[in-house]
């Protein structure tokens, strides 16, 4: 039986916000779902009783001190940016126009 | 083709210190051997060579003027283009970043800057890290030293092939699940994976956060050590960098080089050795372990019942941290933009150039952390994937406890031809097979070359306790003493 159809997938690309092709939904979907299929020996492990790792090393919260410090001008920061606008990053619309006028 | 391009990294930085060459001689001389084989090795994305020119330039004044230098100045090395170099481009093999020159320097890069190396350029690479080959590297495959229509792995596939054929003695690699090792292997080169949190990820375009690790690739084990050495050490810019400093891996790598190791205990991984390696590079693996045996090493066999699910697990977790890091391409801040018409929402433009920017590889790969993610399926999939990686930690912990470090052959099978894998990605991930166990567990690895089969490269893999580097250096330096360095067939 196959993990995933190819509408999940469609699904998925949505969520990943990727404009997949057609041609590419069809290649896509036949090996997610191999793919899919042999990640899920990880479900032959028992491990109810384990607990996650999500981590090497142990994650502790890192600040340094609130001094001002040298740190990229605006034009650095933004000199890759595709679109600027007076010193800022410009967005295309992120509101429908009625909604925004 | 000049001798200068045959020396070790710690021979050119002799010569150098001692003025019997120059860093601009050393230098030139790389970039010409680069000008002479890199259209049929395309190691390199991007030769920055007036960048690198004025970096020796500088090295030979400071000589000049009286200055003590590092044990690295003057040596050239090449970065995996996965750091960020301030002014120079940095893609990580993707068309989404296309163009990008970084406003800043990789806390690696820059601790090359700061020991007196000198950076030939940007390396070759799998998208984003997530490949096995360097085929899904949007600008092209790198092609093998030793056989140009064989893969030279991946992900860091230009760095380890830069080594081989000899344009550069050093160089950068990053290792999520194998990329640094594997292709060292399949090249007949060294390749270390340090301690996660032993170098520093600042400035290291993420693919998976806890599983990402910067490291050292040279043709020697002592050059690795140097060199790790010089970029390895806790970063207050990482908040999972270890603060606490490198062991002493280049003292290691010389007491290995005595070819002794009387005392030390080795572990064969039983789960390793059995069916899923080629016979070839099996039977190098074998005469790997007797020379080992005969400088005076303990070899047991050692369990590791669960390292089988280490692949599955691995190819949960990576993506899934994957889908979350690659969310930051979203056409605003940096890279491509597609789409933007003055009509399209941000979300549509946002799609477009997603799927204009990213490569079938990285869209699989973000597709699957978000399944494996996604409320109904995060504790089938994620969640088990997490539990089943504590096991394999418990395993290795279990296992250090009788004995000092771990050996397998470093992966199943030597360079395949290019195109061999690119059909079933599931049968490209089996690349990975033997590497991916040390990400999960966070402690460093290194591939040494072992012998050839058919004429192809072999690595051996040592593994250690996390922050214990030193003792794989011991181990890789003493059976390279035994069984030497591999030299690829004339370019």
């Amino acid at each position: 039986m196959a993990a995933i159809s190819r509408e999940e997938v469609a699904h998925l690309a949505r969520l990943s916000r990727l404009a997949v092709t057609e041609e590419e939904l069809d290649t896509f979907a036949g090996q997610l779902d191999v793919i899919l299929q042999s990640v899920a020996q990880v479900g032959e492990v028992a491990a109810a009783d384990i607990p996650p790792t999500s981590h090497s090393v142990p994650l502790t919260n890192v600040l340094r001190e609130d001094v001002v410090t040298p740190c990229l001008t605006p034009e650095e920061a933004l000199s890759g940016a595709p679109d600027v606008d007076q010193q800022r990053f410009r967005v295309p619309r992120i509101l429908d126009e009625d909604v925004a006028s | 083709m000049s001798e200068l391009i045959k020396l070790t990294a710690t021979e050119i930085a002799g010569l150098v210190a001692k003025g019997e060459t120059s860093a601009v001689e050393v230098t030139q001389a790389h970039l010409d051997r680069i000008a002479a084989v890199d259209d049929r090795v395309h190691a390199f994305l991007h030769v920055d060579s007036e960048g690198a020119l004025a970096a020796a330039r500088r090295v030979d004044e400071r000589r000049a003027g009286g200055e003590e230098l590092g044990p690295l100045a003057g040596v050239p090395v090449a970065v995996k283009d996965v750091l960020t170099t301030k002014g120079v481009p940095t893609t990580v093999g993707s068309k989404i970043l296309e163009g990008w020159r970084p406003p800043y320097d990789s806390t690696i890069v820059q601790r090359l800057r700061d020991a007196g190396t000198v950076m030939l350029g940007k390396t070759n690479m799998d998208e984003f890290a997530m490949g096995s080959s360097t085929e899904y590297s949007a600008y092209g495959p790198t092609h093998n030293p030793w056989d140009l229509d064989r893969i030279p792995g991946g992900s860091g596939g230009g760095s380890a092939a830069a080594l081989a054929a000899y344009e550069a003695p050093l160089s950068i690699g990053s290792d999520t699940g194998g990329s640094i090792r594997q292709p060292g292997a399949v090249t007949g080169t060294v390749g270390a994976k340090p301690t996660y949190g032993g170098t520093s990820r600042y400035g290291l375009v993420a693919f998976s956060s806890s599983l990402d690790t910067p490291g050292p690739c040279a043709r020697t084990v002592l050059d690795a050590a140097l060199l790790h050495q010089v970029i390895g050490g806790h970063d207050p810019r990482d908040s999972t960098s270890i603060p606490q400093p490198v062991p002493d891996v280049v003292a290691a790598a010389k007491l290995g080089a005595t070819g002794d190791l009387t005392g030390v205990k080795l572990g064969v991984v039983t789960e390793f050795t059995g069916e899923g390696a080629e016979p070839g590079v099996m039977a190098a693996f074998r005469e790997s372990v007797d020379a080992l045996a005969k400088l005076g090493a303990e070899i047991v066999e050692v369990s590791c019942p669960h390292f089988r699910y280490a692949l599955p697990a691995y190819y949960l977790i990576a993506p899934s941290e994957c889908s979350s890091n690659l969310a930051r391409f979203d056409g605003v801040r940096f890279g491509l933009r597609v789409g933007d018409d003055g009509n399209r929402s941000l979300e549509e433009v946002m799609s477009l150039t997603r799927e204009a920017g990213f490569g079938a590889e990285v869209k699989r790969r973000i597709m699957i952390g978000t399944y494996a993610l996604s409320s109904g399926y995060y504790d089938a999939y994620y969640g088990q994937a997490q539990k089943v990686r504590t096991l394999i930690t418990r395993d290795f912990t279990a296992a250090f406890e009788q004995v000092d470090a771990l050996i397998s052959p470093t992966t199943p099978f030597v360079a395949f031809p290019i195109g061999a894998r690119t059909a079933d990605p599931y049968q490209m991930y089996l690349a990975d097979l033997f590497t991916i166990p040390t990400n999960l567990y966070g402690g460093p690895g290194i591939s040494v070359p072992c012998g050839l089969s058919d004429g192809l490269p072999v690595g051996l893999q040592v593994m250690a306790p996390t922050m214990a580097d030193d003792r794989m250096y011991r181990v890789a330096a003493a059976l390279e003493s035994v069984v030497g360095t591999f030299t690829p067939p004339a370019l």
